[in-house]
């Protein structure tokens, strides 16, 4: 049974379901990247992320067009995130705790819809696989990489836009000037509370379309918590990459496709425990950030809320 | 007026506002759900009146209450610690599911010795699991300076995922194991390694170690050297440092600490409500997001052990009022648990009104030192007294 794993289609299965599932995460991940960069840390994606899965889906079901999901989700996600940037921007509000306010709030509040609106579990027919022409015709490669629904595509394209807007502009300077010394910044005239609301609401956004890719793309179904953990984990991959768009991208990738590895495992009936397998991800996860994170550092001014000096 | 208006700038009024704003900040949360409940077309104080009946409508009722929120204050207590510590442990579902499954093995293979010499060291077992599961992702910030919310966070996944597997093998209930349902739970505890109970409630012994460890956890937190280091390295570890405090040291203590009261909750659910460990494949379901509203009743009580006790009752009562709203009005009890990430919202906003608040007290005070000393008359001419 182990041969069978190291068979071509069993290997292309593994690494095409690896790219698909790291899709989430990418969305999240960058979205929190911005956000951290500009020195706010926001541990409520897993509650945007939850909220923006059910308005998705539920507007998905009830429209029929798939768009208008990732509409809703994208508008749940940035009042999330102008709650997130109200309560951390102007009141200064511990930045961790209250992240955990706004997970347990799209918890409850995801759930309670869920129960209200639709009751049962039901299925949607999500974003179908979309061949690019030619390069999916590639024997393996295009299975992998090149047949895979729009948000996977999306979610990858998101990461050099996002290096490009951090590194290349002067929005991407602000940002970082922001998160680094944010008295500097304020004393050149860059508005630190502006800028950290457009990152938060920005982080609020893709944290709901990371959402909306889970129940109207991957899974296609919407359950209570049925983001189980992602979400943090997608924060995790901020600090795991180093707070560089393609070190989350490796993060990500890292991440899901020993997740993959262990969803193959199971599939093939290989004898180890599946319990035990769905916890590689989490030890490799921890693993690696004792490997790497001394090595990279933070933003300076993350968690600290700005108040200027009179 | 002047008058009034100085005696409601005065210093012992404006301490007793600081000491309300949770309340507030409650009610606000509150208010905000009658609002979601008017939406849902449910009527609010029915509601409202529901969830106190279920909470406080009976001697029972009460009881359950309190059941509920022993865990609370348990992990609400090692929250205390941690957080002073300027250690942020989310790591309180894993901790709780570790010191559970330590303090159930413990109960389930020493069945020849006495009941209450199995209790304690149950209760010793669990407390050191969760001891063990909050001192790794301590080592791990302290010397490897890994983000301790990060590792916490992984360190509950990984938990769950052990107890699943432990209980769907190595320690699956042995009746269980020869049918074909394997429901995945181990064996009930015997009936002498039981905590006591409040017959006819479900009230058990466990509620009242809770109460004492958070007097105990006073007393470690502001009559130690231990609880003093741990607060000194949380509020300004360079200065720590320089004092010659082992920083790196405390804050491994602070979270292995938290951990062993996370972990001393999972202990007693299972000795004291469950008398066996089941799992529905989620951290929820053993530990009814105990490790998650432990934070909010913590922070709710403002981290100090003693206020965590009513804190703790608080969010208990609202966990257990909610299962009799949605019997009642049909409302879904997770809007109990929006309800409660709004507080913790609302808490942590509030508490930037009561810095600055303090900090006008600080200013004022200043200034009244610095003007010249006038003779006492003059000052009541001033005020118009």
């Amino acid at each position: 049974m182990i041969s069978e794993l190291f068979s071509v289609t069993v290997l292309i299965g593994i690494l095409a379901s690896g790219i698909r599932l790291a899709t989430p995460y990418l969305y999240a991940s960058i979205g929190e990247t911005f956000g951290q960069r500009s020195g706010v840390l926001n541990l409520g994606v897993e509650g945007q992320m939850l909220l923006g899965a059910f308005a998705a889906f539920f507007v998905a079901l009830t429209t029929g067009n798939l768009w208008f999901g990732v509409l809703a989700a994208m508008i749940v996600g940035a009042l999330m995130g102008l709650l997130m940037a109200f309560v951390t921007v102007n009141l200064h509000a511990q930045q961790g705790i209250s992240g955990i306010g706004f997970y347990l709030f799209g918890l409850g509040m995801s759930d309670l819809l869920f129960q209200k609106l639709m009751g049962t579990v039901e299925t949607v027919k999500g974003f179908p696989p979309l061949k690019i022409p030619f390069l999916s015709n590639i024997p393996g490669v295009g299975e992998i990489f090149f047949n895979q629904n729009i948000l996977v595509y999306g979610a990858y394209l998101l990461v050099p836009a996002a290096w490009f807007v951090l590194n290349k502009t002067t929005l991407g300077l602000k940002i970082r000037s922001v998160g680094e010394n944010p008295d500097a910044a304020d004393s050149l005239g860059v508005s630190v509370a502006r800028v950290r609301y457009f990152t938060i609401i920005l982080g609020g956004v893709l944290s709901g379309i990371a959402g909306a890719s889970l129940s109207i793309a991957l899974l296609n179904v919407f359950q209570q918590n049925m983001t189980s953990g992602l979400g943090f984990i997608a924060v995790a991959l901020v600090y795991f990459g180093g707070w560089r768009p393609w070190g989350v991208l490796g993060g990500a990738l890292l991440f899901s496709m020993v997740n993959s590895l262990q969803l193959w495992i199971q599939v093939l009936g290989i004898p180890i425990p599946s319990d035990i397998a769905v916890m590689m991800p989490y030890v490799l996860t921890i693993l690696v950030l004792v490997a790497t994170v001394s090595r990279v550092r933070a933003p300076t001014a993350l968690t600290r809320p700005f108040e200027r000096e009179d | 007026m002047p008058a009034m208006k100085k005696f409601f700038q005065s210093d012992g009024l404006s301490r007793l506002v600081d000491s309300l704003l949770p309340i507030f900040a409650t009610l606000a949360a509150l208010l905000l759900g009658a609002v979601m409940l008017f939406l849902l077309k449910v009527n609010p104080i029915e509601a409202y009146k529901a969830l106190w009946d279920g909470a406080f409508g009976s001697t029972n009722a009460f009881a359950e209450t309190l059941v509920k929120a022993t865990p609370l204050l348990l992990v609400g207590l090692g929250i205390c610690i941690s957080f002073r510590g300027d250690v942020i442990n989310i790591g309180g579902e894993g901790q709780m599911i570790i010191g559970a499954i330590l303090a159930t093995w413990v109960g389930l293979t020493f069945t020849g010795l006495p009941g209450w010499l199995v209790v304690t060291l149950s209760m010793i077992a669990g407390f050191l699991g969760g001891a063990i599961w909050g001192g790794i992702p301590g080592v791990l910030k302290a010397y490897f300076s890994v983000n301790e919310i990060l590792s916490t966070v992984m360190m509950n996944a990984i938990a769950v995922q052990l107890m699943n597997f432990l209980l769907r093998g190595p320690m699956i209930d042995p009746s269980q194991a020869e049918l074909s349902s394997k429901i995945p739970q181990t064996a009930r505890l015997l009936e002498i390694f039981r905590l006591p109970r409040l017959a006819p409630t479900r009230l058990h012994l466990g509620a009242l170690i809770a109460v004492a460890l958070a007097v105990l956890v006073y007393i470690l937190l502001w009559r130690t050297t231990l609880g003093y280091r741990i607060r000194a390295v949380g509020q300004n570890p360079h200065a720590s440092r320089y004092a010659g405090i082992k920083v790196q040291r405390y804050i491994v203590l602070a979270l292995l600490l938290s951990g062993a009261f996370s972990g001393l909750a999972g202990a007693t659910q299972v000795f004291g409500v469950n008398y066996r460990m089941i799992t529905d494949g989620s951290s929820s379901g053993f530990t009814g997001s105990a490790g998650f509203n432990g934070i909010v009743a913590a922070l709710f009580g403002q981290l100090h052990p003693i206020m965590t006790i009513p804190a703790s009752i608080l969010f208990g009562a609202l966990l257990v009022g909610a299962n009799k709203m949605q019997r009642v009005v049909q409302v879904p009890s997770a809007l109990v648990i929006a309800l409660n990430g709004l507080v913790v919202v609302f808490v942590v906003s509030i508490e930037f009104l009561r810095r600055r608040r303090q900090r006008r007290r600080l200013a004022a005070a200043k200034q009244n030192d610095e003007s010249p000393p006038s003779p006492e008359p003059l000052k009541q001419l001033e005020t118009g007294t």
